[in-house]
C-alpha cells in the first residue's frame, strides 16, 4: 500500500511542468512541415489520418481514465456520438462550417458524456466499468434503430459529405491529414494546459483517494462531471475525424466494444496519465499492425496465404505487448524516459 | 547551304544520340510488351468469424484465374495478376488496403473487396481513381443505377432482386402469389450494412402482396439468437427468411431447432445458403431451404477443368479439396467469369493490352452473356445469363432454390426471374436521393465516355 502511494507521489511531483512545450512543438513542427513533404497518399490515408485519430481519442480517455481514475469503456460510443452528430449537424444546418460542426459534434458527445457520468458519483473501478458498458450498447442501439440519424438511409451507412473550410477544398489525403493534425495539436495544447493547472492535481487528488480530495477542498462532484465532460468532448471530435477525415463513412458498427478495447488499451500500452503516452500507444496499437503486416506480405511475396501472415502478424504484436509492460509496466511513455533520464528514473 | 552544312554534324549527332536513347529503353519496353499483366487486388479475409466466405470465395476467384493463365496464357496474351491483402471483414481494414493496392503498377482492373461495409467506403475513392467495384450478389441496391454510381457493379443480383425472388419463391410454394395475402413471414437479419440494406424492400412487398412481416435484427456476428427465436415461435410466421452471414446462419437453424420451427419454412438469401452455413448445424439444416445465383456441385465443365488443370498442378488454392464446387467457391469461380470476360469485352474494343480502370469500367457495362456463350464458357446450368448496360449495373441476373437433404444441395426450382419492374423506380429514386446529397449530376448513358486514366 505505501509504496503505491509513494510512486504515486512521484508521478503527481513531476507533473507541472512549465518548460515542457518545446519537445512536443519540435514534434508538431515536423509532422507539419516535413512530413507533408512526402508524396506518398498511402502515408497520409491510411497510416497517418487514423493515427492521429485513435491518439486524440485515446488523449480524452487518458484525460478520464489515467488522471481522473475513472474507467471507462464507453470510448467507441462517444466516438460515434460525434461522427453522428458530426454528420447530421453538417447534413441538416445549411451554411455551417466544417470546423463548427466538429465542435458541435463534441459538444453533443461531452453532454451524453454527462449523463452518463453520473453513475460515477456513486461507483468505481469495475463497477463504474460496467455501467460505462451501457453507454456502448445504448449508443450503438438507438444508432442503429433510429434511422433519423442515418438520415433514413437503407443500409444506416452515411457518407459525410465533401469537406472544405472556406473556399479550400479538403478533398486530398494530406490536406486530410492537415486538417487532423490542426484539430488535434490545438485540442492537445489545451489538454497539456488542463493537465498542468489546478484541475490536473484536483483530478490526480480525486484518482488517488477520493477523501482525500474532499477534505483538501476539491469539489469532487463538479470536477468528475467536469472531466467526463471533457473526456468526451475530445473523443466525440475524434470520432468525427475519424469518420470524416479517415473512413468518409460512418457506420454505427465501426464503433462496437472492440474499439472501446482497444482505445483503453493505447492508454495502458502509452502509458496512464501522460500526454504522449496516447500518441506513443496509438502508434503502437494502430500503425505497428501495418508495418508487420507489409513488411510480412513483402518478406513472403504476393502469393502468400494473406490469413496466416495475419495471424503470425497478431502473435508478434502479443508478444511484444507482454514485452513492453514486463519492462516497464507504466506504459511506453515511462520507458521513454528512463531511456531518456537513465539516471534519475534509478531514484 | 552554308547553315545545312554546319547543322549536319549537330543532325548526325542529335540522330545518334537517339538512336541509342531507343537502343537502351527498347529492350525495356519490348520486355514490358512481351508480358503484359491484368492486375486484380484481392482485399481478401481468411480470418476471423467470415473466414469460411472469403476462402471460397477468393480460392474460386483465384483458381479462375490461374486457370485462364494455365490454359490459355492469360485473356489474349495478357496475364492476369493479383496480390492478396487480408481485411478480416474489418472496414477499416479493407480501407487500408485500398490504399496499400491501389499504388500497384499498372493499376488495379477492378476491386471485389465482398464486403458492403467496405465497398460503401470505397465509392468515392473508385469513383475519383476510375476503377469499378464490383459487388457480386450484394452491395449498394441503388448502386445498380449507373447513371449515377459509373464505378460500382452489383452483379447478377441486387438485395431488392433477391428480397424479390424470395418472395415470389414463397408464393410458388403457397401455390401463387395470391395466396400470399394474410399470411405472415419473418425475416431475421444480420445487424450490418449489409443486413438492413433490404428493410424497406420487404415492407415493400409486403404492401403489395398483403403479407405481414416482422423483421427482426440479430446483432452481428450473430452467435447468440435466443431471444429472437422465442419471439419468432410467438409470432408462429409461415415462413421465416434468413438473412444471415457467417456463423450466424448455423446458430440460426440449430435455434430454430430448438424452438421447434420446421427447417423447410424457413428460406436462407444468398449469404445463408452454403455447406459451411449447414454442415455445422447438422441434423437441423436438414430440408432448409436457401436461394443461389449459382449451382453448387462440381458437374460443370469449367469447374472440372478448375480441378484437372489448376489443382493437377498444384497450383489449386483451397487448402481442402472437397470444397471444390461448394457454394462459395463456385460463387468465386462465376465471379472469376464476369470479371475475366469484361476484360475481354473490353479488349475486343481498345486492344490486347493492359487496360486501364476506366476501360475495364466500359467492358462491364458491356458484359452480356446470353445462355449460349454462358454454355461456350463451360458454365451452363452453373448460372443462367447477365446483361449490364450503362443504366443497368446488376445485369438482372436470374435465381434458383436448392434444398439441403443432410448432405448435399439439391436444386429445386427453375431459374426464377425477380420482379425487375416493380424494383426499378425505387432503385432509381433512391438512387437520385444520392446523388442530389452528393451533388453528382447523373450521366447520360446516351452517351459513352471513357477516360485513359
Amino acid at each position: 500500500m505505501s509504496s503505491t502511494v509513494l510512486e504515486r507521489t512521484t508521478t503527481t511531483a513531476r507533473l507541472p511542468r512549465s518548460h515542457g512545450y518545446w519537445g512536443p512543438a519540435v514534434v508538431l513542427a515536423i509532422f507539419a512541415l516535413i512530413i507533408p513533404q512526402i508524396h506518398s497518399d498511402y502515408l497520409f490515408d491510411a497510416i497517418l489520418t487514423p493515427f492521429l485519430a485513435i491518439s486524440l481519442a485515446a488523449l480524452g480517455l487518458n484525460l478520464l481514465t489515467g488522471y481522473a481514475g475513472q474507467v471507462s469503456l464507453g470510448s467507441a460510443a462517444f466516438m460515434a456520438v460525434g461522427a453522428f452528430a458530426g454528420y447530421n449537424f453538417l447534413l441538416r444546418v445549411p451554411g455551417l462550417p466544417l470546423l463548427g460542426g466538429f465542435a458541435l459534434a463534441g459538444l453533443t458527445a461531452a453532454t451524453i458524456g454527462i449523463v452518463f457520468g453520473l453513475p460515477s458519483l456513486r461507483l468505481r473501478g469495475f463497477y463504474l466499468a460496467v455501467s460505462t458498458l451501457a453507454t456502448q450498447f445504448f449508443v450503438q442501439w438507438a444508432l442503429t434503430n433510429i434511422s433519423w440519424f442515418s438520415n433514413d438511409d437503407t443500409s444506416g451507412v452515411i457518407s459525410p459529405p465533401a469537406m472544405h473550410i472556406g473556399s479550400l477544398s479538403l478533398e486530398s489525403p494530406v490536406r486530410r491529414y492537415l486538417l487532423c493534425l490542426g484539430v488535434v495539436a490545438v485540442l492537445t495544447f489545451l489538454a497539456m494546459r488542463l493537465v498542468s493547472g489546478q484541475t490536473g492535481r484536483s483530478l490526480i487528488a480525486i484518482r488517488d483517494s477520493e477523501l482525500a480530495a474532499r477534505v483538501l477542498g476539491v469539489k469532487v462532484l463538479r470536477t468528475k462531471l467536469f472531466i467526463f465532460a471533457v473526456s468526451s468532448f475530445y473523443i466525440g471530435v475524434a470520432g468525427a475525424l475519424w469518420s470524416f477525415a479517415y473512413l468518409r463513412t460512418v457506420e454505427p458498427d465501426g464503433f462496437d466494444l472492440d474499439r472501446s478495447f482497444e482505445i483503453l488499451f493505447v492508454i495502458i500500452i502509452g502509458g496512464l496519465a501522460s500526454i504522449r503516452g496516447a500518441f506513443l500507444g496509438a502508434a503502437f496499437i494502430v500503425v505497428l499492425p501495418l508495418l508487420l503486416s507489409r513488411l510480412g506480405a513483402t518478406i513472403l511475396g504476393p502469393g502468400f496465404d494473406s490469413g496466416l501472415v495475419d495471424l503470425v502478424q497478431k502473435i508478434i504484436l502479443g508478444a511484444l505487448i507482454i514485452v513492453f509492460l514486463r519492462v516497464e509496466p507504466a506504459g511506453l511513455s515511462a520507458l521513454l524516459a528512463r531511456l531518456r533520464f537513465p539516471a534519475r528514473s534509478e531514484q | 547551304m552554308r547553315i545545312s552544312k554546319r547543322l549536319a554534324p549537330l543532325a548526325r549527332r542529335t540522330a545518334v544520340a537517339a538512336a541509342l536513347a531507343f537502343a537502351a529503353v527498347a529492350p525495356l519496353a519490348g520486355a514490358h510488351a512481351a508480358q503484359p499483366e491484368q492486375y486484380f487486388p484481392l482485399q481478401s479475409y481468411r480470418v476471423g468469424p467470415y473466414a469460411a466466405g472469403g476462402t471460397g470465395f477468393f480460392g474460386g476467384f483465384i483458381d479462375y484465374m490461374n486457370l485462364i493463365n494455365i490454359r490459355d496464357g492469360g485473356v489474349n496474351g495478357v496475364k492476369l495478376t493479383w496480390d492478396e491483402c487480408e481485411t478480416q471483414y474489418i472496414v477499416e481494414r479493407g480501407v487500408e488496403c485500398y490504399e496499400r493496392q491501389k499504388t500497384h503498377v499498372p493499376g488495379p482492373s477492378a476491386w471485389n473487396p465482398l464486403s458492403v461495409g467496405i465497398a460503401y467506403a470505397m465509392i468515392d475513392g473508385v469513383t475519383a481513381d476510375r476503377v469499378p467495384l464490383i459487388t457480386i450478389d450484394h452491395g449498394r441496391t441503388d448502386s445498380t443505377d449507373g447513371a449515377v454510381f459509373p464505378y460500382v457493379f452489383p452483379l447478377l443480383m441486387n438485395p431488392y432482386s433477391e428480397s424479390s425472388g424470395i418472395i415470389n419463391f414463397i408464393g410458388s410454394r403457397l401455390g401463387g402469389d395470391a395466396k400470399l395475402a394474410g399470411k405472415s413471414i419473418v425475416v431475421l437479419y444480420h445487424g450490418s450494412p449489409y443486413g438492413r440494406e433490404t428493410v424497406p424492400i420487404y415492407k415493400l412487398l409486403a404492401a403489395k402482396y398483403g403479407f405481414t412481416v416482422k423483421q427482426i435484427e440479430v446483432p452481428a456476428p450473430g452467435t447468440e439468437q435466443e431471444s429472437e427465436w422465442l419471439t419468432i415461435r410467438r409470432i408462429s410466421p409461415d415462413y421465416v427468411v434468413l438473412r444471415g452471414w457467417g456463423v450466424m446462419n448455423p446458430v440460426a437453424l440449430k435455434t430454430a431447432q430448438k424452438v421447434g420451427f420446421p427447417a423447410d419454412h424457413i428460406i436462407g438469401n444468398v449469404w445463408s445458403n452454403s455447406e459451411e452455413d449447414v454442415i455445422p448445424a447438422g441434423d437441423a439444416a436438414k430440408g432448409y431451404i436457401a436461394l443461389t445465383t449459382q449451382a453448387t456441385g462440381t458437374t460443370y465443365p469449367v469447374v472440372q477443368q478448375i480441378e484437372k488443370v489448376v489443382y493437377g498442378a498444384g497450383k489449386g488454392n483451397l487448402a481442402d479439396k472437397s470444397r471444390i464446387g461448394s457454394v462459395y467457391h463456385n460463387l468465386g469461380i462465376v465471379n472469376g467469369i464476369l470479371n475475366v470476360e469484361a476484360i475481354r469485352i473490353a479488349q475486343a474494343r481498345f486492344g490486347d493490352r493492359t487496360l486501364t480502370g476506366d476501360e475495364v469500367r466500359w467492358g462491364f457495362e458491356h458484359l452480356q452473356l446470353d445462355p449460349a456463350r454462358v454454355k461456350a464458357l463451360g458454365a451452363e446450368g452453373l448460372f443462367h445469363s447477365i446483361n449490364v448496360t450503362c443504366s443497368n449495373h446488376e445485369g438482372d441476373g436470374y435465381v434458383t432454390f436448392q434444398q439441403w437433404d443432410g448432405a448435399k444441395w439439391v436444386r429445386i426450382s427453375d431459374w426464377i426471374a425477380p420482379d425487375w419492374a416493380l424494383l426499378r423506380p425505387i432503385i432509381e429514386a433512391s438512387a437520385n436521393k444520392y446523388a442530389s446529397e452528393h451533388n453528382i449530376t447523373p450521366r447520360d448513358c446516351t452517351k459513352e465516355t471513357v477516360a485513359s486514366n
